[in-house]
């Protein structure tokens, strides 16, 4: 089954018959379910289970939950009107866009609403001459820099760019192979529309940099969903490099091809991206695509470089230099673009390529301070021989983002509790590491557990108070991000009992 | 108004808390190189002065990052950081004495030419830690540079002006420092040519520094720096762009350091005005005309669309109002100016008023006990 649910095949299914709805909602629902129907259309708003199943999971699939009701408005106004009727009704809500997020981040709510932003992915505005382009949130990350090429692109590219949205990357600041020269999505919001939780309507920047106040925008995006919904975004493009140069290089192992990462980024070299795959990844990747890469080498690196013709050439004369110094005797040059595509299909195969490895796997994603890889990697590979089960590793390694991937087979009992528990002991180890529990995935449902290991009560509690600015009713998307639920108190004004304390799923902080 | 000096965070977060006890209003204080900017606000009874806070506690070369204490002047962080070949990619202008501290940097998001290339201060800082009114002392970020565990509360405060809390440490991005640089300098006395020409320049991908314009009793330059292995020769194919575009003069500076104080400095009028302007690249000739009209001088990131406008005292109330009427709906922000001033024109400027409400909220749960500089930020917060 589809993951992104075309609007139109979904339409059609919404034509079953009233009563047969009715039924299917329960009954506290009913009268909100009523008012989205008027507020989107009656083929917008499904309430059936099979209609519902398409939703139940993100990317992340081992978290499922069918929620109370799915929305699809068609416009901002539609989408400020069901986050209205919400607030009235006082019914939590979790908006979706792709739903390729690796977090359980749109992780829907039982007897909530999920609101599916899909349909609204238009282009409404392309001005190359202020290097600025606005979007609604279900246009896909690819689109944006469709809409500005060739002149043009828009840096952030995370790997599911085909598919994911801007409203999803804007709730998890996505990231991707090239943020180590380029950053993330939030260095390149300028401006937003929001609906804000209580069903207000909010403009944030514009096409100017450094709008008036505090920078709502700097602590909305990354905030998974949980301070409002987009309606609009104005994003940042970056004039398209004159020149990328591309290779691959192969060493024994993991430790000498670290070195090389370290020699370049000391040499004062900012590779548009540097990718590390280990033994296992190439054997996986290689299988897959078909690139010729040698098999049994214990690293690969992919390294990329863009820029001014002239520096992007001098300085990738001194990038081969440094993998043949640090033991590379095996440095391939990208040719022509379809060699270079070649290589980063290689390097994206890494992930699905594993399911021919393994019946099963986790992906984890955590960050270290990049000079700790050789040691974190060798204490993966303790962990590894300890359980019994084999962690094959992809990075961006220039910004010491790693991405281990467990595997196990589902099949055998407790093998994927084996390999939850692997999973969370290397988050333990980037964080003893001095690093981050998650780097782009976010935390969503999954890594909420590990949020304390990084904060202590006081940061957390400030966070709250963040959210409880935007959301003080706690009804965008509870139960994400924070490990515990946990409730605003009124500033100021009398206590007041929260729906959700009334009915026993928070406590008051 | 009494000074007060903590000597650490959790001295600073014990002062605040019997402060907010007492109802005393607070200010932070750096180097004190920016105390007119924001509006006036309500009387302070105690300035928190950073200056015991400020040592450089990481400096973790390999992995291109620093945590340092808010009192640090920046100065002193960036001659440690180019010890080693590297600097904290942040340049604004440092003030009398080159006094300006990394906390008010980050409180003011002030920023300098090195913008073009590296981003703001809220594109560097990937941490943050913060004494709050009612004692608490909390932290977000992390110390590597890619995160997104929790929420990014150093953005929030990045530019927050003190309203908010007390930056305590942040923690920041370096990058290595550039081997040599070059300037290409190219000049215009027609607002339209040059801001043609600077429009041409932002859309190539020049990978330059720093990309200026700049305006001055009727003439014009653009200038851009490029650092590295082959600075020069970017620099001087930068130079023949400006020449094709019908600039005057173009040449390539190698000896380009005090080109860029000067430019760095332009920002700011201590003894009169300085206006920031949140404009788009499509803006840069209305913002020249605005700043001849107003008799003033004008700096501008080019392919940012941030430009200042410096006055020289005498009739401020109107030559303001002038800048900001030419300028409208953009952003107008007054920095450096006078009291009296401040009390005439707002600092600030119109915003969103759904916007307002949020920020308001947000002022109520950080800083309860509204101590911080009661007033003197947008719309009376």
């Amino acid at each position: 089954m589809s993951h992104t649910g075309e609007p139109a095949e979904l339409a059609e299914r919404g034509e079953a018959g009233d009563e047969a709805l009715a039924e299917a909602v329960p009954r506290d629902l009913t009268p909100l379910v009523a008012e989205l129907r008027a507020a989107v259309g009656d083929g917008w708003v499904y309430t059936q289970e099979h209609q519902l199943r398409t939703y139940e999971s993100d990317g992340l699939l081992q978290y499922h939950v069918i929620p109370g009701a799915a929305v699809l408005p068609g416009s901002a106004e539609e989408v400020q009107a069901v986050v209205r009727a919400c607030a009235q009704a006082e019914v939590p809500w979790v908006a979706r866009g792709a739903g390729s997020g690796l977090s359980g981040g749109a992780l829907p709510i039982e007897d909530g609403i999920l609101i599916v932003l899909s349909r609204l992915k238009r282009v409404l505005d392309v001005d190359l001459e202020n290097q600025r382009v606005c979007v609604e949130p279900g246009v896909t990350n690819l689109a944006v820099t469709a809409a500005v090429a060739p002149d043009f692109f828009y840096p952030p590219d995370p790997s599911s760019q085909i598919v994911c949205s801007i409203g999803g990357n804007l709730a998890e600041n996505s990231g991707g192979a090239h943020c180590f020269k380029y950053g993330f999505t939030t260095n390149y919001v300028c401006g937003l529309e929001l609906v804000l939780p209580d069903g207000e309507m909010i403009q944030l920047g514009g096409k100017e940099l450094d709008p008036l106040g505090y920078d709502l925008m700097g602590a909305f995006v990354g905030s998974e969903g949980t301070l409002g919904i987009a309606t609009k975004a104005w994003l940042r493009v970056m004039p398209a490099p004159e020149t990328t140069r591309t290779l691959v290089s192969f060493f024994d192992t993991t430790r000498q091809a670290g070195e090389v990462v370290s020699e370049i980024v000391q040499a004062g070299i900012v590779p548009g991206a540097i990718e590390m795959m280990d033994k296992l990844a190439i054997q996986a990747s290689e299988e897959m695509a078909h690139a010729g890469y040698p098999v049994g080498r214990g690293a690969a690196l992919l390294i990329e470089l863009d820029g001014a013709e002239r520096e992007c050439e001098a300085r990738f004369d001194e990038v081969v230099a440094i993998c043949e110094k640090c033991g590379s005797d095996d440095v391939r040059v990208a040719r022509d673009e379809a060699e270079r595509q070649l290589f980063w299909k290689t390097r994206k195969a890494a992930f699905p390529a594993m399911g021919r490895l393994s019946p099963n796997y986790f992906v984890q994603d955590g960050v270290i301070p990049r000079t700790k890889l050789p040691d974190v990697l060798e204490r993966l590979d303790e962990l590894s021989e300890e359980y019994g089960m084999r962690v094959a590793n992809v990075f961006h390694a220039g910004d010491g983002n790693l991405h281990p991937l467990v595997c196990y087979d589902g099949r055998v009992e407790g093998e994927a509790e084996k390999a939850e528990e692997l999973s969370g002991l290397i988050l333990d180890a980037c964080l003893e590491a001095g690093g981050s529990i998650t780097g782009e995935h976010g935390v969503g449902v999954d890594k909420k557990k590990h949020m304390t290991k990084m904060f202590d009560e006081p940061d957390l509690a400030a966070f709250q108070r963040l959210r409880c600015a935007f959301d003080p009713a706690g009804l965008a998307n509870p139960g994400k991000v924070m490990p515990t639920p946990r409730l605003c108190g009124e500033v100021p004004g009398p206590y007041r009992i929260h729906p959700l304390e009334a009915a026993g799923l928070a406590e008051r902080f | 108004m009494t000074t007060e000096r903590p000597g650490s965070p959790e001295e600073a977060a014990e002062l605040l808390r019997s402060l907010g006890e007492a109802g005393k209003a607070v200010r932070p204080r750096g180097g004190g190189t920016k105390l007119d900017w924001g509006g006036v606000g309500e009387p302070i009874a105690i300035e928190l002065e950073t200056g015991g806070m400020a040592k450089i506690l990481e400096h973790n070369v390999g992995d291109l990052t620093a945590v340092l204490q808010a009192g640090l002047p920046l100065a002193e962080a960036q001659a440690a950081f180019a010890e080693d070949g590297q600097m904290l990619a942040l340049d604004p202008p440092l003030g009398p004495g080159d006094a300006a501290t990394v906390g008010g940097m980050v409180a003011t998001g002030d920023s300098g030419p090195l913008r073009h290339r590296y981003g703001g201060v809220r594109d560097l800082i990937v941490g943050i830690s913060l004494a709050l009114s009612d004692g608490t002392l909390a932290k977000a970020g992390s110390k590597v540079i890619k995160n997104v565990a929790g929420y990014d509360l150093a953005k929030l405060f990045t530019g927050s002006h003190g309203t908010l809390g007390l930056i305590v440490t942040v923690t920041v991005r370096l990058h290595p420092k550039p081997v040599g640089n070059a300037t290409a300098v190219g000049a215009s006395g027609d607002p339209e040519q040059l801001a043609k020409a600077a429009t041409l320049l932002a859309g190539l991908p020049l990978e330059a520094d720093s990309l200026d314009a700049a305006w001055h009793e009727g003439s014009g330059r653009l200038l851009a720096r490029f650092g590295g292995a082959t600075a020069g020769d970017q620099a001087a194919s930068t130079a023949k762009r400006m020449r094709d575009a019908g600039l005057d003069g173009v040449q390539t500076i190698e000896d380009d350091e005090e080109l860029w104080a000067a430019l760095r400095a332009a920002q700011r009028r201590p003894d009169g005005v300085s206006l920031k302007v949140s404009g788009r690249i499509s803006d840069l000739a209305s913002a020249i005309r605005a700043a001849e009209d107003a008799g003033g001088a004008l700096v501008s990131r080019a392919a940012h669309g941030l430009s200042w406008i410096t006055l020289d005292s005498g009739d401020l109330v109107r030559r303001v109002s002038g800048v900001r009427d030419a300028l409208q709906p953009r952003s107008v922000v007054l920095q450096d100016g006078p009291a009296e001033l401040r009390r005439e024109v707002d600092p600030w400027g119109p915003l969103d008023a759904g916007a307002l409400v949020v920020m308001k909220r947000l002022k109520e749960r950080f800083d309860t006990t509204r101590s911080f500089r009661p007033g003197a930020f947008v719309g009376g917060i």
